[in-house]
């Protein structure tokens, strides 16, 4: 009985609470690179999502048979191979897709998100936990990169999924796109801010100052 | 040779590895808390990229492209979708391999590099080296010229950020800021500053 609220919250405290990009710092390097327009960045958070359940399930279920001394090859050659079925998938059915995405597929071979979760979590655990788990994780992480994603098509291009929501200016419309919002930068400081509200939202998750100004040590003596 | 100047100048600064096209921030953010160990990490990527980019190269124009058993008579054999697992395994070997070179005859600079050689098998930033080398099909010595560029641009980006971050230590932040929040913070603005390199270049 004790079961399945116990399922019930390792899927749910990944969501927000527990998040692997803005708490773990897990998985941030393709966060950000995908995150121009909203059809990117869904294709990618379930890609991601997908290979991360499948590696977690697999890694699980032989984590009885991988010697220790080579476990990490074992993990990044099962990642590797699922990454390379679906980027092969993505290439036949979303052609233009995963032209935009180019080699940000490839690179869930490396997202730590992946390697961090059947590290920490997968191999001491039954396949079912497991999976469910890195499911949890896949949709957190898929949050953020939705969230990124539709802020920054949504200012930038006034569109989400390619659909005007915003009408532009020079369109007949009202609203002057922001062209920052689709460089570099937007994505750092988008995410920035993200990590703030949610770190002010629950304190605790705040990192301790490294140093405490010497007016206020004295204080507290 | 100028030709080869402006690639190592666009890898390094235009399309700089962190800043511009987001690769192996989970490293930049994570250990750049100070200069020193910043550099360290630097010098660990300029080695390993400017090693693993053209061995990379190497293997997949002689094994794994389109063609390349021609002399074997397979003409038709295409095995470039294997790519990812060997790049994957050429870079977790020469990262060991390269660790005890360093270890049996550099024992400063290997006690130097410290835990982030190993660490550098799953970065992101070294594989996208070797994916960019193919989606571009560089050759031999391109591609040599640029794992170093993509490598000293990372360096140069994760040591300036470790500067500033030494710098904001002492400052007062909002608790919610502190560490990852402004790091991002700093990440974006240092991002604005490359994103003038890559206007130069569109401009000359």
């Amino acid at each position: 009985m004790a079961r399945r609220p116990d399922v019930w919250r390792v899927l749910t405290e990944p969501l927000i609470r527990q998040n692997p990009v803005t708490l773990q710092i897990l998985g941030i390097c393709s966060a950000l690179a995908v995150t121009t327009t909203m059809a990117t960045a869904l294709t990618m958070a379930v890609s991601l999502t997908v290979v991360l359940t499948l590696a977690a399930g697999i890694i699980s279920s032989i984590r009885r048979h991988i010697p220790d001394s080579i476990r990490l090859i074992v993990q990044i050659v099962i990642v590797a191979s699922l990454v390379i079925v679906i980027d092969q998938v993505l290439q036949a059915y979303l052609a233009e897709i995963s032209r935009a995405l180019s080699v940000y597929v490839g690179l869930i071979t490396t997202n730590c998100l992946v390697l961090g979760r059947t590290e920490a979590y997968a191999r001491h655990h039954p396949p079912l936990p497991a999976m469910v788990d890195a499911f949890g994780n896949g949709l957190g992480y898929s949050l953020v990169l939705l969230i990124v994603g539709g802020l920054r098509e949504l200012f930038g291009k006034g569109e989400l999924f390619g659909v005007v929501v915003l009408p532009l200016a020079d369109a007949g419309g009202w609203f002057t796109p922001l062209s920052l919002m689709l460089l570099a930068p937007s994505a750092f400081f988008i995410l920035g801010l993200l990590v703030w509200a949610i770190r002010s939202w629950w304190p605790e998750q705040a990192e301790a100052p490294e140093h405490v100004p010497p007016g206020r040590a004295e204080a507290a003596e | 040779m100028t030709e080869l100047w402006t690639l190592f100048l666009t890898a390094a600064f235009v399309d700089n590895m962190p800043l511009i096209l987001f690769l192996g921030l989970c490293t930049f953010l994570a250990l750049s808390k100070r200069p020193d160990a910043a550099l360290g990490l630097g010098v660990a990527m300029t080695a390993v990229l400017g090693v693993t980019v053209p061995l990379n190269q190497l293997i997949y124009s002689h094994v794994l492209a389109p063609g390349a058993w021609g002399w074997a008579g397979m003409p038709e054999l295409d095995l470039s979708y294997l790519a990812l697992i060997a790049f994957i395994g050429v870079i977790a070997a020469a990262v060991q391999v390269l660790e005890m070179v360093l270890d049996r005859f550099f024992p400063a600079i290997h006690a130097a590099f410290g835990v982030f050689l190993p660490l550098l098998t799953v970065q992101c930033a070294i594989l996208a080296g070797s994916l960019f080398m193919v989606e571009r099909s560089y050759s031999l010595v391109e591609s040599t010229v640029f794992g170093l560029g993509s490598g000293v641009g990372f360096a140069v980006a994760v040591v300036m950020l470790g500067a500033i971050r030494s710098r904001l230590a002492y400052a007062n932040l909002p608790s919610g800021m502190r560490g990852l929040g402004i790091g991002f913070v700093l990440a974006g603005l240092m991002s604005l500053g490359f994103a003038a390199f890559s206007q130069m270049a569109a401009a000359s």
